[in-house]
């Protein structure tokens, strides 16, 4: 059997079958109930709940969420990003060049403090090391780290200070490049950049590319880089995104029921292929078998060897025995998968096809 | 001498005191968007935002003052999205923005509503002179429903045409209409439908006494769309000098312009707030630009809606265009 070196670094030693399909997750999940309570507590002037609380409530939603992806099954864990509130602000908060001014909508009465940059950025504190040294040491499984890639800061910032996006987001490249070295310094072995602005401006794949070469740039070989772009016209940027330099691509599929896998058998995927098996935007549990059936299509795109498997995308909008119900019926289905792989019970398109090609 | 008009195309974002209060009384979700029948808390709460917004524009001197738009959850499609004959379904991407609107679909005739109407009597108690009312352009709103009912898309466009001349005739006095027609240039008409938009907007206008301007936005028209534009019976139309400034001047060069226009200088999509000089320099070199710059009125302008943008900083935008205009004229008197 080929083996993937990069990814089969995750494998773990009692992984119960040959065939070996990296289960994991995109990031965020949905926080306890109590922890929401806590930070009210913790934003209340008139109540003691002070900051060395609101620091330990992370600290316990961290471990019980990394906790919960280990009991799901799945091989690599995130601490489903107990600690971040939204994906741009989060970030912002800790880039030099940065400041808020107050809600603005996105759609009906759901609002998110869309920051400006008024300076150029510089990289001050490091944003995730101790996130990542926490989730690690808590952890008994390998440990992911989500970051927001740099073409997704820009395009979700008002921007004041530079000639256009395209500028900002390059300096920000070097920033996040800066936050994955101290990351992988400190241990951190598998990093996804999450990149939801390129699925809505799909023209500008080839900044997101210079983005990624600057963030690549010096990191080492065996240090694992996926990219996530959710739903979205992925023909308008496929098969152009494969000359990025990343090992893995992270695909919302599920939710558009696998209309677009055409796009990628297309021309042969010839990076590993991470692919969303359940769906985030609906509350209801898919059973085993049709995850099953999902995870299949999968093998039509790549070999087994190169195929991830993950929900469709960061699952926090859904009511949290969903998302656990998701994570545990997607590993079960996966092993089911792995086992009929070693079988030889299942065909793989994708490995036969490029026999065919290969002759 | 032109007469400068400060102004804005309406459509601002809520007060950060009524963005809470109104989520919390509402809720987050698809369903519990504005529904044109909403009870006495939830108008009590939006007529205080309106007279919120309604002061700023005074206080800021504009030289026209609108109703806000506050109620439009779904942004340009609102007066089909309350509509008794239309079903909201999805949400849907608002052009090309992270902003999302209920996917109106008209299932039934566009009969008579009157609730922008009502919108606008309640913000002309507070308005002296200068009131200046808000549409969708008969096409923008058009392009963002779904027909279920007329069939045919040019009749469709006529019907969402009667149907806005109908709300409109029912305003109280209003100095000045904007027709909001972003669709014009975000997803162009075709060969056939484009010179109908100038008979939609016409019927528009001329439901009401007020002069009309017609404003796309985000680019520039393509210029037979522009050169069919300039047939439709208004006062002025409107210029995104913010996206496109070479596009749009190649449209005023070639095509000339209506008697009065408006001119989007002022980003209302960014935080940075333009200073009145700047703004100035820039309608100077749009009349410098042209052979014969005769305007009898030129509206000051941001370029889109401003509800894109935190509270504060639309504050400061109204403030901006109105001490722009304000600056020109006393530079004029010196």
């Amino acid at each position: 059997m080929t083996t993937n070196e990069n990814r089969d670094q995750f494998r773990p030693e009692a992984h119960p079958n040959d065939h070996f399909l990296l289960t994991t997750v995109v990031g965020s999940y949905p926080k306890p109930k109590w922890l929401n309570r806590a930070k009210e507590l913790y934003e209340d002037p008139d109540h003691e709940f002070d900051a060395e609380d609101w620091a330990e409530a992370k600290d316990d939603a961290c471990r019980l969420i990394t906790d919960e992806h280990e009991r799901a099954g799945l091989d690599v864990v995130v601490d489903g990003e107990m600690r971040r509130n939204e994906m741009v602000e989060f970030f912002a908060h800790r880039i030099e060049g940065y400041e808020f001014n107050g809600p603005v909508k996105v759609w009906g009465h759901n609002y998110f403090d869309k920051p400006s940059v008024v300076d150029d950025v510089a990289y001050d504190e490091s944003w995730l090391v101790d996130e990542y040294e926490f989730t690690a040491d808590a952890a008994e499984r390998p440990v992911k780290v989500p970051i927001t890639g740099p073409y997704t800061l820009a395009n979700w910032s008002f921007n004041e200070a530079y000639e256009d996006d395209e500028a900002l987001a390059y300096d920000l490249a070097d920033l996040v490049n800066e936050e994955i070295e101290k990351l992988v310094d400190a241990g951190a072995r598998y990093i996804q950049i999450d990149e939801p602005a390129l699925a809505t401006t799909p023209d500008d794949h080839a900044i997101v590319g210079e983005c990624l070469e600057r963030i690549a740039d010096s990191i080492e070989e065996d240090v694992r880089i996926g990219l996530h772009v959710c739903y979205g016209d992925y023909s308008r940027i496929y098969p152009e995104i494969l000359d990025y330099p990343v090992d893995e691509f992270d695909l919302e599929l599920a939710n558009g029921d696998y209309e677009q896998l055409d796009v990628f058998t297309a021309d042969e995927f010839t990076k590993d292929l991470a692919l969303g098996v359940v769906d985030a935007h609906t509350a209801e549990v898919e059973p085993v078998e049709e995850i099953k059936e999902n995870v299949r299509k999968g093998l039509e795109v790549v070999p087994p060897e190169r195929l991830v498997i993950s929900p469709d995308c960061g699952v926090k909008l859904l009511p949290r025995e969903v998302a656990f119900g998701k994570m545990r019926n997607m590993v079960q289905a996966v092993r089911e998968v792995e086992a009929e792989l070693d079988a030889g019970e299942i065909a793989v398109p994708a490995t036969s096809q490029r026999s065919a090609a290969d002759d | 001498m032109t007469d400068l008009v400060a102004t804005t195309p309406g459509l601002f974002p809520l007060p950060d005191w009524a963005k809470s209060e109104l989520s919390d009384r509402k809720g987050h979700q698809k369903g519990d968007l504005i529904s044109g029948d909403e009870g006495p808390e939830l108008q009590d709460a939006y007529d205080r935002a309106r007279t919120e917004v309604v002061d700023v524009q005074t206080d800021a001197g504009l030289d026209r003052v609108v109703e806000g738009q506050l109620r439009w959850d779904d942004m340009l499609a609102h007066p089909l999205a309350v509509h008794d004959n239309v079903e909201t379904r999805g949400i849907v991407r608002y052009y090309d923005n992270n902003n999302f609107y209920r996917e109106p679909v008209v299932q039934d005739d566009l009969t008579f509503d009157g609730d922008v109407a009502a919108e606008l009597d309640a913000a002309a108690e507070r308005v002296d002179d200068g009131l200046q009312a808000v549409l969708p352009g008969p096409y923008s709103l058009a392009d963002l429903a779904t027909d279920e009912h007329y069939g045919d898309e040019t009749e469709f466009l006529h019907a969402v045409a009667d149907f806005l001349a109908g709300e409109a005739d029912a305003f109280p006095d209003v100095e000045t209409l904007f027709l909001l027609e972003p669709s014009l240039v975000e997803s162009a008409p075709d060969e056939g439908l484009d010179s109908e938009v100038p008979e939609a907007v016409t019927t528009v206008a001329d439901a009401v006494d007020a002069d009309v301007v017609v404003h796309p936005y985000w680019g520039a028209l393509d210029e037979k769309v522009y050169a069919h534009l300039l047939d439709a019976d208004v006062n002025a139309v409107g210029f995104d000098f913010v996206s496109d400034h070479d596009a749009n001047l190649y449209n005023l060069q070639e095509y000339g312009a209506t008697d009065d226009i408006a001119l989007g200088l002022l980003d209302g999509q960014n935080t940075l707030v333009e200073e009145p000089e700047a703004i100035n320099e820039r309608v100077d070199w749009v009349f410098d630009n042209l052979p014969v710059a005769e305007f009898d009125t030129t509206y000051v302008t941001t370029n889109t809606e401003t509800f894109y943008l935190p509270y504060s900083k639309f504050e400061a935008k109204v403030e901006a265009a109105a001490d722009a205009v304000a600056l020109a004229e006393t530079e004029v008197q010196a």
